[in-house]
Formats: C-alpha cells, sequence, structure tokens
C-alpha cells in the first residue's frame, strides 16, 4: 500500500491514495432499538463521507462497527476488498478522533501521537520525529511537551487528529470530533480537518449531527433516519434535489407551503414548480421549499407584509405573514433586502426551482 | 495593598482563624494520643524519660517475627486486591456496565458480615489452603483481600470514574492496542490515584486487623501486641504508636513520590 500521509499533487482529485470501504447490508440492535436496520455505505479511495442524522439515528453506530469497536448482528464490511467484519479493532488499521477528549492524560501531545507507533514497534527516535511531522501538520508543533490538560479543547482534537493519522490508517474516523468546541474553533477545525484529508488522500467517514458541518466537509453527506440510510449524495445534490421527504425537511430550512400537484409539476403561490422524485404527484400537497427559492417584492396593498427581519451578515432572513394566516420565510442577499421592515407590505412568489412535496396539509 | 478595604481584611483574617482553629482541633484530635502514647511508652523510674521500651522491640524475636510476617501479608493483601479488582472492574466497566450493581454488592458484604461470621465460613476453606501452604501465616492473605474489598472498591472506582475509561480504552484499540495493554499502559497509569489509595487502606487493615488473625490463631502484629501488652505495657504501646507512625509514613511517601504526583508536578512546572 502506498503511504497515505505523502501529499498527492492536486490533492483529491488527482492521484487519491486511500483505500475503498464497502459497508453491507449492516443490522445492529440493542433490544427493541434497530441501531442499524439494513446500512449499506460505500465510501470511494480517498473520499470523505459526512454521515449526518439526528441523534439516535444510528451514525456513531456505523462509525464505531466499521472501526472495530461495536459488532454487528449481521453484514458485511469490506475495506480494500479485505473482509474485516470479524476483525478485531486493534488489528483494523483504522485512525479514529472522538467526539469526548480522548488523549492520554499520562502522555504528553508527543507521546500521543507517538502511541499508535510505539505499539507497531517504530525505534524511539523515528516515532519522535514522525510525531513531530505530524504535530506540525495539524499546527502544534511547539505544543508537543504538554499534556492534554494543558491544552485548549480544539488542541487536544488536533492532536487526536494527529495520532490518528499517525499510525498512516487505511480509514480515517471522525465521530462528532467538534461538537465540544465553541463555534469558531469548530469553524477552523473543520477547514483544517478538510484541508488535510485532502492533502493526504485518506478516505475517511465523519459523522455530525450538524448539517453545515456535514455539508462543508463530506465530499458526499449520507443522511440517516432510524438506522436506515436516506439518502447519499453530494451536498449540493442533498440540498437541491432531496430524495425523501426526511431529507427535504431535515436538511436546511424549508418553507411548507400549499400547492396543487399535477402532470410533475405544482402551482404554488402563483408559480408552477417543477417535482422531485418521490414527491406527490396529484391532488392537494405540500411543497416543501426553501427560504431561498422565496421571492419578496415591495407592493404597496399587497395582503402579505413582513413581520421580522434578521440580519445574518451577508444575508438576510426575512419572515413573511401570508393573508392565508401561514408564515414563510425568505432568505435574500442582504442589499436585497433594502426597504424590508416589520409591517412593510409584499408580493410573495417562488423561484420555479424543483420542490419536494407531500400530502399532507402545510404547517 | 491599600486598595483592600478593612472589611474585606477582617473577613480574610476570619476565614484565616477559623481555618486555623479547625485545623488545630483536627490536629489536637489525632495527635494528643500519639502524644500521650509516646509518653506512656518513653516513662522510666522516678520520672525519667528511657527508650527501654522501644528498644526492646528488636530484642523480642516474636514480635519481629510478626512484624515481619504482618507486613508480607499486606503485600500479598495489596497484590491480590489490585489483581482481582483492577481488571475487574475495568473489564465490567467496559464491557458489561449492567453488573456494576452486583460487583458493587459482592465487594460491600464483607462489611455487613460479622467477622466471627467470616471466620466460621472460612474454616472449611482454610482447612484446604492449610494442607495446600502448610498452613502458613501468609494465608491470612486471602481473607484479609476480602475485608479490604468495601474500602478498595470505593478508591479504585472513585479512580475510575475520574477518567473516561471507556473513550480512552477505545482510542487505544483503535490504535493497535490489545486488551493487556489497554489495561496497563492506558488504564492503570490513568488511575494510579486510587490504585495508591485502595493500597494504603489496605495496608492500613492488615496492620490493624486482630479479630480474625486471632480467631483462627495466626501470630500477627496485633495479637502479639495484645499478647505482649499482658505482660510489659510499655513495649507493646511503643509497637502500636511504632505501627501507627509507620502507616503515617507509608502514605506520606506513596502520596508524595507516587509516579503519578511526579508527573502531575512537571506538568505544573510546564504550564504557563
Amino acid at each position: 500500500m502506498s503511504d497515505p500521509l505523502t501529499p498527492t499533487a492536486g490533492g483529491a482529485a488527482a492521484g487519491r491514495t486511500g483505500v475503498a470501504v464497502q459497508m453491507v447490508d449492516m443490522h445492529r440492535s440493542y433490544g427493541p432499538v434497530h441501531a442499524l436496520d439494513g446500512l449499506s455505505i460505500e465510501i470511494a479511495p480517498g473520499e470523505l463521507v459526512a454521515l449526518l442524522g439526528p441523534s439516535g439515528c444510528g451514525k456513531t453506530t456505523a462509525l464505531r462497527a466499521l472501526a472495530g469497536l461495536d459488532e454487528l448482528d449481521s453484514g458485511r464490511i469490506l475495506v480494500d476488498g479485505r473482509d474485516m467484519t470479524s476483525v478485531p479493532a486493534n488489528r483494523r488499521d483504522m485512525g479514529m478522533v472522538f467526539q469526548a477528549y480522548s488523549l492520554f492524560p499520562n502522555m504528553t501531545a508527543r507521546d500521543n501521537v507517538a502511541y499508535g507507533l510505539r505499539l507497531r514497534g517504530m525505534d524511539a527516535r523515528a516515532r519522535q520525529q514522525r510525531a513531530d511531522e505530524m504535530l506540525e501538520l495539524v499546527g502544534l508543533v511547539g505544543q508537543a511537551g504538554r499534556y492534554p490538560h494543558q491544552m485548549s479543547g480544539g488542541q487536544q482534537q488536533r492532536v487526536a487528529l494527529a495520532r490518528a493519522l499517525a499510525i498512516r490508517p487505511q480509514v480515517l474516523l471522525l465521530d462528532e470530533p467538534l461538537s465540544a468546541l465553541d463555534a469558531k474553533v469548530r469553524r477552523q477545525l473543520r477547514e483544517e480537518i478538510r484541508r488535510i484529508q485532502i492533502m493526504v488522500g485518506i478516505t475517511a467517514l465523519f459523522v455530525t449531527h450538524d448539517q453545515e458541518e456535514a455539508l462543508a466537509v463530506g465530499d458526499r453527506v449520507g443522511v440517516m433516519s432510524a438506522g436506515r440510510l436516506e439518502q447519499i449524495a453530494p451536498p449540493a445534490e442533498l440540498y437541491d434535489r432531496p430524495r425523501t421527504r426526511f431529507v427535504a425537511e431535515f436538511v436546511g430550512l424549508t418553507n411548507r407551503l400549499a400547492g396543487e400537484a399535477r402532470d410533475g409539476g405544482a402551482e404554488v403561490l402563483g408559480t408552477r414548480v417543477p417535482l422531485l422524485t418521490g414527491s406527490a404527484t396529484s391532488g392537494r400537497v405540500t411543497a416543501l421549499v426553501r427560504p431561498e427559492s422565496v421571492r419578496l417584492t415591495l407592493e404597496p396593498g399587497a395582503d402579505a407584509h413582513v413581520v421580522a427581519v434578521s440580519f445574518l451578515g451577508a444575508m438576510c432572513r426575512v419572515q413573511v405573514a401570508l393573508a392565508s394566516g401561514g408564515l414563510v420565510v425568505a432568505q435574500m442577499a442582504a442589499a436585497d433586502a433594502a426597504g424590508l421592515a416589520p409591517g412593510v407590505a409584499v408580493r410573495v412568489t417562488v423561484l420555479p426551482a424543483p420542490v419536494f412535496a407531500v400530502t399532507d396539509s402545510p404547517g | 495593598m491599600s486598595a483592600v478595604s478593612s472589611p474585606q481584611r477582617r473577613r480574610r483574617y476570619g476565614r484565616t482563624a477559623t481555618r486555623t482553629a479547625i485545623l488545630l482541633a483536627i490536629g489536637g484530635y489525632f495527635l494528643v494520643p500519639l502524644f500521650a502514647m509516646l509518653e506512656f511508652s518513653t516513662r522510666g523510674k522516678g520520672g525519667t524519660r528511657t527508650p527501654d521500651a522501644w528498644l526492646a522491640i528488636a530484642d523480642d524475636p516474636n514480635l519481629v517475627e510478626a512484624i515481619l510476617n504482618t507486613l508480607g501479608i499486606a503485600a500479598l493483601t495489596v497484590l491480590g486486591m489490585l489483581l482481582l479488582l483492577v481488571p475487574t472492574m475495568a473489564w465490567v466497566m467496559l464491557r458489561v456496565p449492567r453488573m456494576r450493581r452486583v460487583v458493587e454488592f459482592l465487594c460491600v458484604l464483607p462489611l455487613a458480615i460479622p467477622a466471627i461470621v467470616l471466620v466460621v465460613g472460612i474454616a472449611p476453606v482454610y482447612r484446604v489452603l492449610n494442607g495446600l501452604f502448610g498452613g502458613s501465616i501468609l494465608t491470612l492473605a486471602f481473607v484479609d483481600v476480602i475485608l479490604v474489598l468495601p474500602f478498595a472498591y470505593r478508591a479504585i472506582d472513585g479512580g475510575l470514574r475520574s477518567v473516561d475509561v471507556v473513550t480512552l480504552s477505545d482510542a487505544a484499540r483503535s490504535l493497535g492496542a490489545s486488551w493487556p495493554r489497554v489495561m496497563g499502559q492506558i488504564i492503570v497509569p490513568n488511575i494510579r490515584g486510587g490504585i495508591l489509595s485502595a493500597s494504603v487502606l489496605a495496608v492500613a487493615l492488615v496492620l490493624g486487623e486482630f479479630t480474625i488473625s486471632s480467631l483462627l490463631s495466626y501470630d500477627t502484629l496485633q495479637v502479639v501486641i495484645n499478647l505482649l501488652g499482658k505482660r510489659n505495657a510499655f513495649t507493646s504501646v511503643a509497637v502500636s504508636l511504632a505501627a501507627l507512625i509507620f502507616g503515617f509514613v507509608l502514605l506520606y511517601v506513596i502520596a508524595r513520590f507516587a509516579p503519578g504526583s511526579q508527573v502531575r508536578g512537571r506538568a505544573a512546572e510546564e504550564g504557563e
């Protein structure tokens, strides 16, 4: 196997060095609860797949099963074509970063990073050199002699990442590694994780319940619900073309607007929009419309009016009360929100972008 | 500095005075009996002071043998207790957490059983042990391991709960560590505080244990001190005081020079 820590020319797009991972029909139950209910995922070499879902959907169970830390009731796990289902965790050759701080408190940052190398019988000098290289990779070269309790949460997770990568694992597993950090450090570190993953070219599975995080880091994002994979797709496709109601409602914000469906399209707020595959196709439907697909036009005397305007930096989010009594959220560039203030009358339309429609009543 | 106002200063003095008073009261509670023992054990004729009772300790072969035997029992008890409890408790925490209550109940049980009942129950076992080990006094370590379980369980449980044992062992496993390595290189070094506390408690219990040794007719330190007290009260008290001082010194040495405290000290020095 080639060294996964050798930076690849051009990163992920050119010359990936990771291995393929296949999780096939995985089942795992805890009493009456099906944590995994026939989950199958394939990860291409060098790809980062983000598993997204609400608490208890089985995403961490899937990752732990891949790591060998949880056993499966049935199903198979193949890594680089080799069946790893029965291989114990300590022989799977996978690097893992945990949600909780997992550095060994009795070891310095350098010793933590070198621990896996020590287990592999590398001599002291070589493993110290490699540990220092890995700490440099995560920007902590000056912290090698520090103990975990002397480092911030972000620094500890960087060391944990360096430790996971130091052993040249076949697959990198990240179990909500940023959830204990504050918002600013989260953003910085997730970008760093992505940069390093692309540079190293390692195959990675990233579990998170934060959709912004999943959409930001994943080559593809898998959305899980009740132990099953609802959809797995590149972030833009997942957001723009959800295949199930769960995905449409779980990923991003949606407005639930009443419409009339027929002939592969629906009439929503006076606009005919195409319907996505899997949608209800006839009769009264509820269309799930993204806030950025809602258009507001200043029109004195219009029967809808602005309720609230939230400034989000480059964007603005505007809540509008419809004459029917429902609320609609629109999102637009801050520059386009000039003149929108609570009480202002507006006309509400939707862009003719494809939407997902369901058959229950609008909320 | 003048920035400290006088009400604040009064409050600070008040707190210091309270702390000092509490310290003196507790210190007196512990130290007065010890000074009384020292005073009694060094009494000579006509109000003089003499070290005779202390020097007599080394001259009494039965006493020396009892001290050595008791130290041997203490060492075996600590070893047996650690070998039994640390892997069991770590395994229960990692693999079968639902069994925790059962293990806790079993470990606390010796507290609820009177010594005489224990001896009656253990006597048949000791007949077998005597057959195997020739009636060695060191076999008392078996029963002392049982007696120390309630105290050692609490100490080790505290150690295991002070770190995220599950995540640490998962991390070590994912890096390639076998279970014995997880235990030896990750869990044990990180629960050193609990292990040391349990060990000190075990030594203290063995040094002070009298009832069961006496009922099983083994001449441990406390049994010999009791016999000695009937013929030479001064030496008896001197030995008792020496045993107490030994316990204190052991506690201090372990707390001060244990590897864990050195790591913490070094870490603190290297901190900001």
